[in-house]
């Protein structure tokens, strides 16, 4: 794999994600592709954190387990990870923390350098020693300090003059320090490449909250949650700018009653929360269904149950999203598998809790929230807005669950003038409760209805990576794409099929591509196979060979490449 | 509009004697008196038997979950400030399912009327106790009596900053509207604690006990003092059960403090897509 491997560990407060998410910048402005990936613990500060980047000539969306280059602020990150280093890596560590070496890689270099030491001289604060560390590793890379001063400028002009010039001295301080010291450690992986296309380094969470703003989001109630809470963290400053509310509630089942109000009132409106969360709004997500009312959920999956693993990440409530609530509902269940499908999915899943007038579940996790991949400045021109049946206008005679051979009756918000009843009973074409046989029969099939008609009229194929003719198909859903995809590059004959719709699901394409399959590898992060059980419930496939992971962490591709060879 | 325009083609299910008919009584008196109606009025209604006013009223209702129509007028509220948005709840599902959203709304001071159907009692489950069940108090669900205080609604969102706070006895159908109207008036979070006898699962609280124990607080009652108000709420027995509105003061609604809806209501345009590029920049 042509992929360079950035890591900068130390301990949390020290700005480890601040100064790992410049580098990404900084490799992105250089002209190449990027990925993030942050590990860091349940608490503020003094916990162990540290950020990797992913550097590549083509799009990358993964994590490596190797690590070319190692910036160790901390005797743990050196413990940790400097068993990592490839035979040709380099690790720079802080010789004022009194880090003890007991081993390195053959082949790999360790150089120490006072950065405490230089920050005091420098600046006169040691809380720009990541910023000084950056600049050491920009000359060793051969990369262009300028995008760093750039990168400080954007970051530290709204904080002052004073804050701003210490981060720039220290950039200096440090990339001069490596000048006099270690030119002959010089590795040309960060220079600038010929061509530099604009690209957003952006994480999933960023990519939903811009998408729902993109689609005339007007009404989001969150309570924070890991690892969701940055998406109204971006929403909140931005309300009065696009002019829709941000709301925090008491808590997640009021966030999810809130917004199904909003929607009731004609909104468009969301709420996003994790499995924990979710459990708390899982009374409001049947409501929406049996009222038909449409609302988004962002859901980012960590590892569960109960608080279970707070910042790490897991696939494990693709199940529970599939089955929460009492009853049967319509429900869409969307995953994207990285932040560009996470931005677009988002956009059309207004589009389709309008049209079918029922909660729709953007399925994510913390390996698709919280780590940056650079792409393409989202292209949202195609984009129209699709209310679906829906009339702020005087309707004669109104009936709100009005039966149609699609399933979806005219929606007409509060405030319209018509007699407007949402009804969490079972209820008549009008909305008065009703208990007879024949209403819930109808209203029952009226609702599931929907569903059938989504599959229709919305539901894609999903996607065949790869070659057509393979000796190994893997299956999988979400995040694990990125890691799946750098795999791929290095086998051949093996294809992959990325299941980005779970809820209506595409039987008809699963069943055709995995019996024409020659060897079937299903892949996911949760311990049961939640994905694979569900394949065979609905194809009557069952899936021989799994990998499946479960220790909070995302699957590398080396990994997946060891276990592709077991199997060919 | 006419009374008859405010009915519904269902018949009324509540027992006889039931306090919510007239509690449905004084709604629509309220209603025709001030042209509520389906452009500017919509109504939240939890479970309960209180719930089952939405089939019986013709102006647009959403019937949520047990202890939830707070927060969905909540949102509905934000979502579209000019309409006049009623909570119909009830004692267990306001207090018990529903009292964070309770808590939460009074210091939210949302332009919004609760009406809390207070009859102590399930009734709908067919008789348990309720948060408002006083001590001692025999049910299916506490045959040895109830061990818990009762919970006092009015006392506990005046002290989570509820700014306008009124009891009325189901019975005075007149009262009650007038009271309804003024809870609707007032720019803020608006409780009203309807006493209202359930005839067939709390022989306790009967109509014969309010008409007997409640008493209107005089001319001389000043509602825009807190600690006279707290003192008010702290009564409760025998002939001392204040009715009529213990408190009112004006604090900025939350609504008010939206600067997004200051101009017009959050819906009133249509939803358009929206041009992200500006933003996109940041992340280059």
């Amino acid at each position: 794999m042509k992929v360079f491997t950035f890591k900068i560990g130390g301990p949390a407060g020290t700005g480890i994600t601040s100064a790992g998410l410049m580098f990404s910048k900084i490799a992105a402005r250089s002209g190449y592709h990027v990925f993030d990936y942050m590990e860091y613990p349940s608490i503020i500060r003094g916990g162990h954190n540290v950020m990797q980047t992913s550097v590549s000539d083509e799009p990358i969306a993964t994590q490596l387990q190797s690590t070319d280059f190692l910036v160790a602020l901390n005797q743990e990150t050196v413990d940790r990870h400097v068993g990592e280093l490839t035979t040709t890596g380099i690790m720079l560590y802080d010789t004022d923390e009194k880090i003890v070496i007991k081993t390195m890689p053959i082949g790999a270099t360790a150089l120490g350098l006072p950065l405490h030491m230089l920050a005091r001289s420098n600046t006169g604060s040691i809380i720009v020693i990541n910023t000084i560390a950056l600049g050491v590793s920009l000359y060793l890379l051969g990369g262009d300090l300028k995008y760093l001063q750039d990168l400080l400028d954007e970051q530290f002009a709204k904080k002052g003059e004073k804050v701003l010039q210490q981060n720039l001295d220290a950039a200096s301080a440090g990339f001069k320090y490596a000048q006099d010291n270690f030119s002959q450690y010089v590795i040309s992986r960060l220079t600038k490449r010929k061509k530099t296309l604009p690209a957003l380094v952006i994480n999933g969470n960023e990519a939903v909250a811009l998408g729902a703003i993109a689609a005339g989001l007007q009404f989001a109630s969150i309570y924070p949650m890991t690892p969701t809470s940055s998406i109204l963290q971006i929403l909140a400053p931005l309300q009065q700018e696009f002019g829709f509310i941000y709301k925090q509630p008491e808590d997640e089942i009021s966030a999810i009653n809130m917004a199904i109000g909003a929607s009731f009132a004609g909104a468009r409106a969301m709420t996003a929360t994790s499995g924990g969360g979710f459990c708390l709004m899982s009374e409001g997500f049947g409501l929406a269904g049996m009222t038909e009312t449409p609302i988004v959920i962002i859901i980012g999956q960590r590892p569960g149950p109960a608080t279970g693993l707070p910042t790490w990440t897991e696939q494990g409530d693709l199940r529970f999203v599939l089955h929460a609530h009492q009853g049967d509902f319509p429900r869409l269940i969307l995953a994207p598998g990285d932040v560009t499908e996470a931005f677009h999915l988002t956009m059309q899943a207004f589009n389709l809790a309008d049209k079918y007038q029922t909660p729709v579940v953007i399925l994510v996790d913390k390996q698709i929230c919280e780590n940056h991949e650079s792409v393409s400045p989202f292209n949202y021109a195609k984009y129209r807005i699709d209310r679906g049946k829906f009339t702020t206008k005087k309707i004669a005679n109104y009936k709100r669950y009005s039966l149609s051979a699609d399933g979806i009756s005219l929606r007409a918000p509060a405030g319209s003038g018509n007699h407007v009843i949402a009804n969490s009973d079972e209820h008549t074409v009008f909305g008065y409760s009703s208990e007879e046989s024949s209403v819930r029969q109808a209203q029952m099939e009226k609702r599931m209805q929907k569903l059938i008609t989504c599959e229709q009229k919305d539901m894609p194929a999903p996607i065949l990576y790869g070659p057509a003719k393979a000796d190994l198909t893997i299956v999988s859903w979400g995040s694990n794409k990125g890691a799946i995809l750098a795999a791929l590059k290095e086998c051949s004959r093996v294809n992959f099929l990325h299941l980005t719709w779970l809820n209506p699901f595409p039987t008809a394409m699963v069943t055709k591509i995995l019996r024409q399959a020659k060897k079937v590898l299903n892949i996911e992060a949760n311990y049961t196979g939640q994905l694979g059980g569900l394949i065979t419930e609905k194809t009557g496939l069952v899936l021989e060979h799994n990998f499946l992971k479960y220790d909070g962490r995302p699957f590398y591709p080396e990994e997946i490449i060891t276990k592709i060879k077991e199997l060919l | 509009m006419t009374w008859q325009d405010y009915l519904t083609p269902n018949k009324c299910n509540w027992c006889p004697g039931c306090g919510n008919f007239s509690i449905w009584s004084s709604f629509e008196r309220a209603a025709l008196k001030m042209g509520w109606n389906n452009s500017n009025t919509a109504l939240v209604a939890g479970i309960g038997c209180h719930g089952h006013i939405v089939n019986f009223i013709s102006l647009t209702t959403f019937e949520g979950l047990h202890g939830r129509p707070i927060p969905v007028a909540s949102g509905l509220k934000m979502a579209n400030h000019k309409l006049n948005v009623f909570v119909f709840t009830g004692d267990g599902d306001c207090l018990a399912e529903g009292g964070n959203h309770f808590i939460h709304a009074a210091r939210r001071n949302q332009n919004i009327t609760v009406i809390i159907h207070d009859n102590a009692v399930y009734g709908l489950t067919a008789g348990q106790t309720s948060p408002r069940s006083p001590k001692g108090f025999k049910s299916k669900s506490t045959p040895d009596g109830n061990i818990e205080e009762p919970l006092h609604p009015l006392r506990v969102a005046l002290a989570t900053g509820a700014t306008f706070l009124a009891r009325v006895y189901s019975g005075n159908i007149d009262e009650c509207a007038d009271i309804l109207i003024k809870a609707n008036k007032h720019d803020g979070l608006a409780v009203v604690q309807i006493l209202q006898p359930c005839v067939t699962f709390n022989k306790e609280y009967s109509h014969i006990f309010y008409q007997e124990n409640t008493y209107a607080l005089g001319d001389d009652y000043d509602s825009t003092d807190k600690a006279a108000a707290f003192a008010k709420t702290m009564e409760w027995g025998e002939k001392q059960i204040p009715v009529g509105i213990l408190y009112q003061v004006q604090e900025p609604s939350y609504e008010s403090q939206i600067p997004q809806i200051k101009k017009q209501v959050l819906v009133a345009t249509t939803i358009k897509k929206r041009n992200i590029d500006g933003i996109l920049k940041k992340y280059l």
